[in-house]
């Protein structure tokens, strides 16, 4: 068996809601997981049960309460729940990607560019990363005419998939997948499940919400399911 | 990735009469990277930004510079020629009013071009190349190189003020609420150039605002301040989307969604 | 003789020696700015009160004093400063260059090339040559004290950007000894290049502004400039029509009311010199020239 790309291990986040006389909310409690290269791990559970809270804790995006975040980045573990914030940066650039349900718009940047700011990131010069760009782009079919303008005017399905086409352009070692497909029409859903599988392929180890059970088990290893905290008390 | 800071702040600390602007501030930032410092007016944000440039003095604590020797020097112990060299060739300050960082009666040429004279240049066609570059790089059109700034709109003249700093090729950039005064679709404008030019030119920078989506789109990390105080540190979004401390809360919580 | 009831050429000697002071300390630092105690004296600021304390200064019973305004010895300022110091310090003056001893000028250096054994001193009226770029005085000083003349350069600049080439024809700064900016009163660009290693001692007082400073014997003087538009002292492009040199720096007169003109030395001296010695200019004989010929 590989070794883990990434490796949850206790993991447990609450809120403190300091504006609410400080109330405190828990939501993950001793969260373990462990992902493998080639594996793809769908989280399951109902609405509210800290699918996306997990997801956003295993990018740096929640600061972690307790607990270990192991990210095999450059040949060695980083722990994300201790690592510093250059560090977290870093391990972004080049070894976990994420791509979420929207799209954060930069105002003025082209479609085009702002898929191929990662690749670019990563080292990759401007136009051998813009071709790549432009192949991910067509290959979901965003009509050429959209590429260099920015998508802030774009529809929900065409803003999903320049967010796809960005998330899949360099090939994260490990990917967070939070609702790829939620506003495409069938035809790009499978694109999207193309997508997922082929990162499967290379060997990626890939942790996914899929809300749509057809998605889920075309790419889905496995399940991992996520328990309210509530229900689990 | 270099492992070693560019700058180093450490307990820095500016008093005005009683009140105190700064409380011992440290931060850290390294090459390549964009630091957002902000809070609400008062928080003293500005006051440590100026006390890192040397425009304020401090009442306690320093400011810890990395020369292209690899020589961390502290800049209270420079030498003043020293220090105004580099703040001339290496660092660059951006201020909220253009007026406050133009001359306003010398040609964009002449304003571009005086950072390229103060470091020695005295070839008049060379800096006349350069400053025309410089003019098409941050949007404005080379045929107005040699009218003043006072015929140039707000975000013209804030764009040539980042020209006038940039031309030198600093390695670290200090902007004092760059964006601040200008129109919403002007604020893009800029924000995307600021953004793209600080990434092709690998900069470091200091970026002070009171605008959150500002911080998002431009930095790496940011600092919360609130009563010359830093109450919260950390990689950007995880700041603004996970904030810890009650100021940071408030602050996050109070942005109008548009 | 002097004037009975005044100290020897009009200053009292507490004056003098503080004014002495500063000059050795400028002469010390060529280009730099002392300021000194300027004094009252008896005619307006503007009319040459700094270069007549820094005359009153180094005058002595035995000096030869010439005065000239534009280049001309026979100006209201000029003859007024002269037998100022005629009374006041009992000195021979003269009209001839080689002759004096000092020479106090407002705008011109004189054609005549000056020796070891002679003081020149300028009037200024504004000593800071940052001045029009740069209001504040601790701004101006600090940049002096760091060499910091980026600033100088772009006034420069800006007139290349305008005309195509520097246009500034007077008071056209100078870098002293590697080191200071210097205005050199508003003297032409025509005669930057004599100031240059000059045997003579330069001495300049603003009376106003209360600054003085010095260029010694032999000192670099360079005006500034860019590589690709190097400094060119204007001239123009005629010859005298009294004397016919075409070397000097000449004024243009209108002579008459339908337009009429005429270039002449603006060095009546040089002039005067050149005619008695035999040359003749285009308009020689004319009414400008004076009763001599």
């Amino acid at each position: 068996m590989s070794e883990p790309l990434l490796a949850v291990e206790g993991l447990s986040k609450e809120f403190t809601l300091h504006l609410q006389g400080g109330v405190r909310l828990p939501v993950l409690r001793g969260v373990s997981l462990t992902v493998r290269a080639g594996e793809c791990v769908a989280l399951t559970g109902p609405s509210g049960a800290g699918k996306s809270t997990l997801m956003r804790a295993l990018y740096g995006n929640y600061l972690p309460g307790r607990g270990r975040i192991l990210v095999r980045h450059h040949g060695r573990l980083v722990d994300l729940a201790a690592a510093s914030p250059r560090e977290i940066v870093a391990v972004r650039r080049e070894t976990v990607g994420y791509v979420s349900q929207f799209l954060r718009v930069i105002p003025r940047v082209p479609a085009r560019a702002i898929v191929a700011e990662p690749l670019r990131a990563a080292g990759m010069d401007a136009a051998a990363s813009e071709r790549e760009a432009e192949r991910l782009l067509a290959r979901l079919n965003l009509p050429q005419r959209l590429w260099s303008l920015p998508p802030a005017t774009f529809s929900g399905g065409e803003q999903q998939r320049v967010n796809l086409a960005r998330g899949f352009a360099f090939p994260y070692p490990v990917m967070l997948v939070d609702e790829p497909t939620a506003s495409l029409d069938p035809a790009n859903a499978e694109v999207a499940v193309g997508l997922i599988q082929e990162a499967k392929a290379r060997g990626a180890a890939i942790v996914g919400i899929f809300h749509d059970a057809d998605v889920r088990r075309a790419v889905a290893t496995r399940e991992h399911p996520v328990v309210p905290l509530a229900a689990a008390a | 990735m270099s492992d070693a800071p560019l700058l180093s702040v450490r307990e820095l600390t500016v008093r005005f009469g009683r009140t105190l602007a700064v409380d011992r501030a440290s931060f850290e930032l390294w090459p390549g990277e964009v630091l957002a410092i902000v809070g609400e007016s008062g928080s003293g944000k500005t006051s440590l930004l100026r006390a890192v440039h040397g425009d304020l003095p401090a009442d306690g604590g320093c400011v810890q510079y990395r020369l292209d020797d690899g020589a961390l020097v502290a800049l209270d112990e420079l030498p003043e020629p020293m220090r105004r060299q580099l703040a001339r060739t290496q660092w660059g300050f951006v201020h909220q009013n253009p007026r406050d960082g133009l001359r306003m009666a010398i040609s964009a040429g002449g304003n571009v071009g005086e950072r390229l004279m103060a470091a020695g240049a005295r070839h008049w066609g060379r800096i006349r190349a350069e400053a025309t570059e410089w003019l098409r790089r941050v949007e404005i059109d080379p045929a107005r190189i040699d009218d003043p700034p006072r015929t140039y709109s707000g975000g013209m003249q804030q764009r040539l003020q980042i020209a006038r700093v940039l031309v030198t090729r600093p390695r670290l950039v200090l902007m004092d609420e760059p964006t601040g005064g200008l129109d919403v679709s002007v604020q893009a404008r800029l924000l995307d150039l600021i953004r793209r030019l600080v990434s092709d030119l690998g900069l470091s920078a200091v970026i002070v605002t009171h605008d959150l989506a500002v911080a998002r789109l431009l930095a790496d990390r940011m600092l919360v301040m609130q009563g010359g105080r830093i109450v919260e540190a950390g990689l950007t979004d995880q700041v603004l989307d996970d904030p810890q401390h009650p100021y940071s809360q408030l602050l996050v919580s109070s942005v109008l969604q548009a | 003789m002097s004037l009975p009831g005044y100290n020897f050429a009009y200053l009292d000697e507490q004056t003098k020696r503080m004014i002495r002071r500063a000059l050795l300390k400028a002469v010390a630092i060529p280009g730099y700015q002392v300021p000194f105690a300027s004094r009252e004296m008896p005619l307006a600021y503007g009319w040459g009160t700094g270069g007549m304390q820094v005359t009153a200064a180094v005058i002595g019973p035995h000096d030869v004093l010439k005065v000239i305004d534009q280049g001309a010895d026979d100006t209201t300022n000029a003859v007024s400063i002269r037998r100022f110091f005629a009374l006041t310090a009992g000195v021979r003056t003269t009209e001839r260059t080689a002759e004096a001893t000092i020479i106090q000028t407002r705008h011109r250096i004189p054609e005549t090339p000056l020796t070891a054994a002679q003081i020149l001193v300028y009037q200024v009226p504004q000593p800071e040559p940052l001045r029009k770029l740069e209001p504040r005085e601790t701004e101006t000083r600090r940049m002096h004290a760091l060499a910091d003349y980026g600033l100088m350069h772009v006034k420069l600049y800006e007139d290349i950007a305008r005309h195509g080439r520097i246009t500034l024809s007077y008071d056209y700064p100078v870098l002293v000894n590697g080191r200071h900016v210097m205005a050199p009163s508003p003297i032409p660009s025509f005669d930057n290049p004599k100031m240059h290693r000059s045997p003579a001692l330069q001495l300049f007082g603003a009376g106003r502004e209360k600054r003085i400073y010095a260029v010694p014997p032999y000192t670099s003087v360079e005006s500034l400039a860019f590589e690709d538009h190097p400094f060119h002292p204007w001239k123009a492009n005629e010859a005298c029509g009294l004397c016919g040199a075409t070397d000097s720096y000449l004024d243009e007169v209108v002579v008459d009311d339908r337009g009429g003109r005429l270039f002449v030395c603006s060095d009546t001296d040089h002039c005067t010199t050149r005619r008695a010695a035999g040359h003749r200019g285009a308009a020689a004989g004319h009414a400008l020239a004076g009763a001599g010929e």
